[in-house]
């Protein structure tokens, strides 16, 4: 009781004015973070209720556009292509899956390479780094389009090399510098003195890279490598314009399969709606890493 | 510049190395044009996307809430969709639904062609990205440099036009830098929508003349070159604005 005679809000068993809803609510989350070892995405009803009402609304457009009863609604015609284009997205997600997996993994050599200590090596990497970070993806995605073989001959055996391989191989170029810078950077970013610990224990170049300097590292790298994900994802549709049969060349297909003008803007509006709720939690999981990593000064 | 000319033609016939676009005039002349229309539209967003990264700042400064989810609302909306169906939507979807107006031949033709489609577009895009900056820098300039700036007299934009941006600029000149060499990458998508920037123009040579190979290689090599000077003249600018013990 207080001097006004009112009895306090209180909850739980203790009588000190606690925020305990909010502190439960907190460390359950966080509970389940750690156990899954990465924050999870807050998707709430909203957003998917924000995506439908988009798409909706722009069907309607579409529906008050054409006017004419005896034609099949957009929203029905939307439906109906949907497998189609959805399709094409998996494909999508596909070539970008395989693209960063080839570039993580020249890129992280190439990235080591930028911080060997023989000059030529160092040199050499830097300057192919630098070439490709510097290039248009679409230049680099054309230059693999029109210049690798549609197959190789290894002797007996013969590697086709159909369009989508070539696609991913022009992605997987930009991705791979990235990854170089961003290995680097994070190499770079650790302080000094953590090299000179290890050297004065006795580790060599080698044993302190792989022990100490590289686990400390990916904390570091991961954040702005789903970033780069995110980023190569969205690029992914530019093999459309080199004619590889993804999710704008699916669209492109079936707009040009039902010739109505009116269904440009819901198709369109779908393609932009599956990116945005492919890409969108990556970017909040992103910076909700780095929030978590940030170093505090 | 005859000898330079007829040179590439022997080289051409020796090594079958076809550079047309140095030695035939049409085509030198096409190449030209496509390379000055790069530079033109990545000049045009440039302006445009700083214009939206400084509005966007400021109106995520704003009391009003519904301003704030607005601007919150555009941003991720841009920063997470392909560049390239953005293009599309407004080229094809908004397009379509615009009137047309009749030119001066009697055609039938779309109030904004091609050019201001791209413009439009990639201004969106790269502005999306510049409110983030802006915001970002605004955000590191002092609270008692703003409340020094009350002190004076100074109304609220005016502490925002004389104080904080000049001091925000240069903290965000870095991220700045890196989203325009974005944007002059990015400006190679608008040859989806028939923009007759360098890779269309080069697109339009290797058709006529056959030589994919000598003109991609060109191509590589020019878009590292601009990209590259670019990247040199912005680190110079960035050592020149620095403000000693600031940022």
């Amino acid at each position: 009781m207080d001097m006004f005679g009112k009895k306090p809000v209180l909850h739980g068993a203790t009588d000190l004015p606690v925020l305990l809803p909010a502190a439960a609510r907190l460390s359950a989350t966080a509970k389940k973070e750690r156990a899954a070892g990465f924050p999870l995405p807050h998707l709430k009803a909203r957003h998917g209720f924000w995506l439908l009402a988009i798409l909706l609304l722009s069907a309607g457009i579409a529906e008050a556009q054409s006017g004419t009863p005896e034609k099949q609604s957009a929203f029905a015609a939307l439906i109906n292509w949907a497998p189609v284009m959805l399709e094409g997205f998996v494909f999508n997600i596909a070539i970008s899956f395989l693209a960063m997996a080839i570039g993580t993994g020249i890129g992280a050599v190439l990235g080591l390479m930028q911080i060997s200590l023989l000059p030529p090596v160092r040199g050499g990497s830097w300057f192919v780094t630098q070439f490709f970070r510097n290039a248009p993806w679409l230049v680099l995605l054309f230059f693999c389009m029109f210049l690798l073989p549609f197959e190789f001959n290894l002797g007996p055996v013969t590697i086709p090399f159909p369009d989508w391989v070539k696609a991913t191989i022009g992605l997987a170029l930009p991705v791979m510098a990235n990854v170089s810078e961003i290995v680097r950077g994070a190499v770079k970013s650790l302080p000094s003195g953590q090299w000179e610990a290890a050297e004065s224990l006795a580790f060599t170049r080698r044993q302190t890279l792989w022990e100490i300097i590289l686990p400390q590292c990916v904390k570091r790298m991961l954040p702005p490598w789903m970033n780069l994900y995110a980023i190569l994802t969205m690029a992914t549709v530019l093999a459309s314009i080199v004619g590889v049969s993804e999710m704008m060349t699916q669209t492109g297909r079936a707009l040009a399969a039902e010739n109505r003008p009116e269904l440009l803007i819901p198709f369109y509006s779908f393609v932009l709606i599956c990116f945005f709720a492919y890409c969108y939690p990556i970017a909040v999981a992103t910076r909700r890493l780095e929030r978590r990593y940030q170093v505090k000064l | 510049m005859e000898a330079v000319y007829d040179w590439f033609r022997v080289f051409y016939q020796d090594t079958g190395i076809n550079l047309t676009f140095i030695y035939d005039s049409y085509d030198r002349n096409r190449l030209i044009d496509g390379f000055f229309m790069t530079i033109w539209l990545s000049v045009i967003c440039l302006v445009l996307s700083m214009v939206i990264g400084v509005v966007g700042a400021w109106a995520q400064g704003a009391r009003s809430i519904i301003l704030r989810r607005v601007v919150a609302g555009y941003i991720e909306f841009f920063r997470n969709t392909p560049p390239l169906v953005q293009l599309y939507f407004f080229y094809f979807a908004i397009g379509s639904i615009l009137p047309t107006t009749e030119n001066r031949f009697g055609f039938e033709e779309p109030i904004l062609g091609n050019f201001a489609w791209a413009v439009i577009s990639l201004s969106f895009f790269a502005g999306a990205f510049n409110v983030e900056i802006f915001r970002s820098g605004v955000e590191a300039v002092p609270e008692s440099t703003k409340e020094a700036a009350e002190a004076l007299g100074y109304t609220r934009l005016q502490t925002y036009l004389y104080i904080v941006l000049p001091l925000a600029f240069r903290v965000c000149l870095p991220a700045l830098n890196n989203n325009l060499v974005n944007l002059v990458k990015t400006t190679t998508l608008a040859y989806a929508i028939a923009v007759p920037e360098m890779l269309y123009m080069a697109n339009q040579i290797w058709s006529d003349s056959v030589n994919v190979p000598e003109m991609m290689t060109f191509l590589l090599i020019a878009y590292v070159f601009l990209v590259g000077v670019l990247v040199w003249f912005m680190n110079r600018w960035e050592r020149s604005m620095r403000l000693p013990g600031f940022g």
